[in-house]
């Protein structure tokens, strides 16, 4: 055998394995093979904002209208009054029925984002075999994946954070005169860090199920289904976030109806002592509230829980904790579309052909 | 140095083995031919060697003892998949552009010009090339990597003859420019016969026989004789394989040297690289049950069994 072997080509052989290439190459390679993706997602947001920017622009000057009115609201006879009823019914058919739509819209587009930009990244290679190609080039394809997808990734949510801004413009008129708030879930979800990072984890998703089942359109029903369920889920994690405030004070659920109504989570009552009162009790006390005569008000009946040295306690949420939800619930989504690409690298590494 | 080495390899997909129990050791330097009929493991151990599959036993390194899939295996092995994958919604010169992008070495001017002197054109998508034409620029591709090992994964299966012809003088050519390595999968033999200088049939998922093209070619001889004698001596020869005419019976036998043992009477042929190819492939279960099983013959004893050949190149 020794005659029939070349010789090992001096130098070529020898020393460690060769430095790895730059990242910055991946950069050229990221855009040009999903340049359809990166030109189409920019032009059809655009093309959305552009038209919620006319749309807003109305929205916010019939909205001016309505606040110019008196405060006492339309009083019927006089004819302010009659032109600001006028404006609200306006208001509530044609502007909110758009903001309604739109709102409803805007819960489908991180997934919409997420389905379209993360499920071809890998099903795509797979079902055409390309990742033979890709997985056998000098840049080795733990680095290709984690390049596309932190590129891919990073542009999707940045685009999505521009939109969601946008988004919140759009739709800040509605909240005081629907009797919305930012905590609402809806509203919570479609605007700031955490429309982002819900279009980020919903990359995320489509990717890893597109490397997990390998082909496409069902990596987007999966990916479509885990959103969802994700979502339910975050929608009744929300209130546990730990932001909540509590207070004895009775006059906060009695608030009228606007945009800086707190979010209220409970109530309870405690008797005389502090110690929490029972049900029968509090069923006494009730009893002891005139059915029939004074109007029932809630103040009142705070007033006899008080004679009875009795008190209620609230919990809540203020609408100044919004911010600080907001990075709550971006910053688990982030953790968790960490841990989606770091396990669709691992199944790039396990599982390949 | 050994570009491929496997030592007892094996992969299973689920319940069936597609390539079992593999020991080879392909020297530097050959083009080395693949052959085996379809699902016999050709592909398995190919995409192992490129570093897409992990063995599910066994070990295998390429280049001298590298992994394969690390960074220096990667940097020196190209591989052209079967029906050579390319971007189809990208140009040939977007193509170049990627594989240079992707790669530590790329020589983007010798993939125009063979480009150019292919005539396949730069600009149009590669999903819009004829299959020979895509499997010329994934040739290209792998080739301006400069590679010290390509591997091809029946590359000629989507050719017409002229373009077979084309492409396997491009392989000549980089192999005797450049001193790359080649492992090309057929299982079509005679396209190979006159270029392949070292042979590996895999069959069942199982290695029958490896070796240098000379020393296989002398270390086995067909030995025609009268029916009734062939039965007699078949049980006394390293028979590999026996086909019966009327009267007269063909067997294949390994000979220890040029001479071997010839029984009176008998007349002795030398053996084509086909009917070696062909006997191999039939071994597996051709009811022949006295008959030893026919063991892979490593370069080793070959070249201790045969005459001595002297080196190609």
């Amino acid at each position: 055998m020794s005659v029939l072997t070349l010789p090992a080509q001096p130098g070529s052989d020898t020393g460690a394995a060769p430095p790895p290439l730059p990242w910055r190459r991946m950069v050229w390679v990221t855009w040009r093979q999903h340049r359809a993706l990166l030109i189409s997602l920019p032009a059809v947001l655009g093309a959305v904002a552009v038209f919620l920017l006319i749309a807003g622009l109305r929205v916010h000057h019939d909205y001016a209208a309505i606040a110019a009115c008196p405060p006492s609201g339309p009083s019927g006879a006089n004819a302010a009054g009659a032109t600001c009823a006028r404006l609200l019914t306006d208001f509530n058919n044609t502007d909110w029925t758009l903001g309604n739509t739109a709102q409803i819209f805007m819960q489908l587009v991180p997934v919409l984002i997420g389905v379209f930009a993360g499920a071809p990244v890998l099903a795509r290679e797979l079902e055409t075999g390309t990742f033979r190609y890709a997985w056998t080039q000098g840049l080795g394809r733990e680095r290709w994946t984690i390049a596309k997808l932190t590129l891919l990734g990073a542009t999707v949510t940045v685009l999505a954070g521009a939109f969601g801004e946008l988004f919140a413009w759009f739709f800040q008129p509605f909240l005081p005169v629907e009797g919305l708030t930012v905590l609402n879930a809806t509203v919570f979800a479609s605007r700031g860090i955490a429309f982002a990072a819900w279009t980020l984890v919903a990359f995320a998703l489509a990717a890893f199920f597109g490397m997990l089942l390998r082909r496409i359109v069902p990596a987007m029903a999966v990916t479509m289904g885990a959103y969802l369920a994700l979502a339910l889920a975050a929608w009744r994690l929300r209130e546990f976030y730990p932001v909540a405030l509590v207070t004895n004070n009775a006059n906060l659920g009695t608030l009228q109806t606007s945009d800086t109504n707190p979010w209220l989570l409970g109530t309870w009552y405690t008797g005389p002592g502090g110690k929490p009162a029972s049900q029968s009790v509090l069923n006494q006390i009730f009893n002891l509230f005139p059915m029939h005569g004074a109007p029932r008000t809630k103040l009142s009946f705070a007033q006899l829980l008080a004679q009875h040295h009795f008190t209620e306690w609230t919990r809540y949420i203020p609408v100044s904790r919004f911010w600080p939800m907001q990075f709550i619930e971006g910053g688990w989504l982030l953790v968790l579309s960490v841990v989606l690409i770091a396990a669709t690298v691992w199944l790039v590494r396990r599982r390949a052909a | 140095m050994n570009v491929i080495e496997t030592s007892g390899v094996g992969k299973r997909y689920g319940d069936s083995w597609a390539l079992r129990d593999c020991t080879l050791a392909l020297p530097a330097g050959h083009l080395a031919a693949l052959v085996g009929p379809n699902g016999a493991g050709k592909s398995t151990l190919m995409s192992m060697t490129a570093g897409l599959t992990l063995p599910t036993e066994g070990t295998a390194t390429v280049l001298g003892g590298r992994s394969p899939g690390s960074p220096a295996a990667l940097d020196g092995i190209a591989f052209v998949a079967q029906e050579s994958p390319v971007y189809r919604n990208l140009s040939a010169a977007d193509l170049l552009h990627l594989t240079r992008n992707l790669n530590r070495r790329f020589d983007g001017g010798y993939a125009r010009a063979r480009l150019a002197e292919l005539g396949i054109p730069l600009k149009k998508k590669s999903g819009k090339l004829s299959g020979g034409q895509r499997a010329q620029l994934a040739l290209t591709l792998a080739l301006a990597r400069r590679p010290r090992l390509l591997i091809l994964d029946e590359p000629l299966a989507s050719l017409d003859p002229l373009a077979k012809q084309d492409f396997l003088a491009a392989v000549m050519t980089a192999m005797t420019d450049d001193g790359v390595s080649v492992l090309l999968s057929s299982h079509v033999v005679a396209e190979l016969e006159r270029l392949a200088d070292y042979l590996i049939v895999l069959s069942g998922s199982r290695l029958q026989l490896a070796g240098e093209v000379d020393d296989l070619l002398a270390c086995h001889r067909v030995l025609t004789a009268p029916a009734a004698e062939a039965d007699r001596y078949a049980k006394e020869l390293p028979v590999v394989q026996v086909r019966r005419a009327a009267a007269y019976a063909h067997l294949l036998v390994r000979v220890a040297g040029p001479a071997g043992r010839v029984p009176p009477g008998w007349e002795s042929h030398p053996v084509t690289m086909e009917e070696l190819v062909m006997a191999y492939l039939r071994a597996p279960g051709d009811g022949w049950p006295e008959r030893q099983a026919p063991a892979a013959l490593s370069p080793v004893q070959a070249a201790q069994s045969a005459e001595p050949t002297e080196a190609k190149r």
